[in-house]
């Protein structure tokens, strides 16, 4: 049903998922990949059957980085006039919840992506890695502040300066991922991890996610103010009426989405 | 491709077989690769449902070749470096590993042999932590695996006194799983690994997961990992086979699937 080159695209229950499929390249992110990611993000966003968005990757690994040979040649001028970031910007804007399902490698651009989603799955035997420090450069995708946002500064220059691997269970510790489970199982468990989220009243997993952003970015005077607009939003919708009502009558709600 | 090392895969067994026997099979930088990249195979290779390390000659495996260092070495890196990445392919591998321990394990080779899941040995074989009599310490595991194997007293008598424990006394203090004649050593081994080799490997992996996880994990994230492995069993083609088989009253095949 995709009409992608480098990723597929499917819906099951009210969860979409966008897998990378360059698996032979390890899906190795070039500009097209990321475009398309985005694009698909976006449509799933205004898509009313999804509730929930997983990413993930094809075969062996998640993502091993950004495809060099497309970069090699690059100055800055080149870079400031193509804007390829602005792609990535846009992925800060969707609205749903983005579960990251990752395995394998979790290297450089690939690691990038894997931050821009909200929570993490990961295989066990997962490696995470910014190596982009041997190659004379540092990543340019959001690595060094969205890394260190998640881990704290003490962790992130460690990392992003040694280019070393993480294991998944480093990752863990120091609240990159969520969880570690079994690899046969990845999907599996990512998929019922999302039937759950899919099952909250979407108003309220949006403007939760809104929130929570906030609160890593703004003085926590500002967080709290914005909180609160959102909390009384909330109040304002057919589901906070359903969800309270159903808990007096002491029945299960069913939620709309609006 | 291999130089110190012999192996060989015969009917779903990986048979690594040490092979400096004039050095009673002592580890050089090549021997530690060699293994470690024999291991590796075996992972990967579908036909090996069971791999057996065992050494040519007398010894097992004599520990490290001392003509092969030279003083001025990093110690802490040569373990970083060789020794480091065999033990830790040989416990990521989710096969069953068997030491078939012909003769004396000493130092290293010790070691080696505590990194394997089933340790087999010939009743004229022993064991000694010899690392102490050199001024060092026990090294490429030896204590993170002796101590699970005979409990922290016994394992720090072992590596401090650094005494010879014969073949009958490894199985007392449970290093050894079975203990063999000299004569009849060779058969047991294969009858043994033939066994294993016949059996639901995919479980028997599933199982090594979870030891690890019991060692590692909390009880509630032991069980979450236990039901996860557990759904991953029941969907091999051998869990079905073995409910098939018991429900026909018949003898189960496995595939390893």
């Amino acid at each position: 049903m995709s009409a992608f080159d480098c990723i597929d695209t499917f819906i099951t229950g009210g969860t979409a998922v966008i897998e990378l499929n360059r698996p032979r390249q390890l899906n190795a992110l070039n500009r097209k990949m990321v475009s398309e990611v985005v694009e698909a993000m976006e449509s799933f966003d205004r898509n009313e059957e999804v509730q929930v968005i997983v990413l993930t990757g094809k075969g062996h690994s998640f993502s091993a980085g950004a495809d060099i040979d497309e970069m090699a040649e690059d100055d800055p001028i080149r870079l400031e006039l193509l804007n390829q970031f602005a792609d990535w910007d846009r992925l800060s804007l969707i609205k749903k919840p983005i579960i990251g399902a990752v395995k394998g490698f979790v290297f450089g651009g690939g690691f990038e992506l894997a931050l821009c989603c909200d929570l993490l799955i990961a295989a066990s035997g997962t490696e995470f890695s910014f190596p982009e420090v041997s190659l004379g450069v540092m990543p340019g995708a959001g690595g060094t502040q969205r890394l260190t946002k998640l881990a704290g500064r003490t962790k992130a220059l460690q990392w992003l300066w040694t280019g070393e691997r993480i294991p998944a269970e480093d990752a863990l510790t120091h609240g990159v991922i969520n969880q570690i489970v079994s690899p046969e199982l990845l999907m599996e468990e990512t998929l019922k991890f999302a039937a759950k989220i899919a099952k909250q009243p979407p108003l309220s997993l949006r403007l939760i996610k809104d929130s929570v952003n906030k609160a890593v970015d703004y003085p926590l005077y500002e967080g709290m103010q914005y909180e609160r607009k959102n909390f009384y939003l909330l109040f304002a919708s057919q589901d906070q009426k359903e969800g309270m009502n159903a808990f007096v009558e002491k029945r299960k709600p069913e939620y709309k989405g609006r | 491709m291999f130089e110190t090392i012999h192996y060989d895969v015969r009917d779903g067994v990986a048979w690594l077989t040490l092979n400096r026997p004039d050095k009673l099979n002592a580890f050089t930088a090549r021997m530690n690769s060699e293994i470690k990249d024999a291991v590796k195979t075996a992972s990967r290779d579908e036909e090996v449902r069971t791999i057996v390390i065992t050494g040519a000659g007398r010894a097992f495996c004599s520990g490290q070749d001392l003509s092969d260092v030279d003083e001025t070495m990093d110690h802490g890196d040569i373990l970083r470096s060789n020794y480091g990445p065999m033990v830790k392919e040989m416990r990521r591998c989710e096969k069953p590993i068997v030491a078939a321990v012909n003769g004396v394990a000493a130092g290293a080779g010790f070691s080696l042999a505590l990194a394997c899941d089933f340790r087999l040995v010939s009743e004229n074989a022993s064991f000694i932590n010899a690392f102490i009599h050199v001024g060092l310490i026990p090294d490429s595991g030896n204590l993170y695996f002796l101590t699970k194997l005979v409990g922290e007293a016994k394992a720090a008598e072992l590596a401090m006194l650094g005494e010879k424990i014969p073949a009958e006394r490894a199985v007392e203090l449970g290093l050894a799983n079975r203990v063999f004649s000299a004569e009849t050593f060779t058969d047991e081994v294969h009858t043994f690994a033939a066994r294993l080799a016949t059996m639901p490997t995919k479980a028997m992996g599933l199982i090594k997961r979870s030891l690890k996880d019991a060692s590692t994990l909390s009880f509630d994230e032991y069980l979450e990992r236990e039901a996860q492995g557990q759904r991953i069993a029941g969907l091999t083609a051998d869990h079905r086979e073995g409910v098939d088989a018991f429900m026909q009253k018949r003898k189960p095949v496995f595939q390893g699937k």
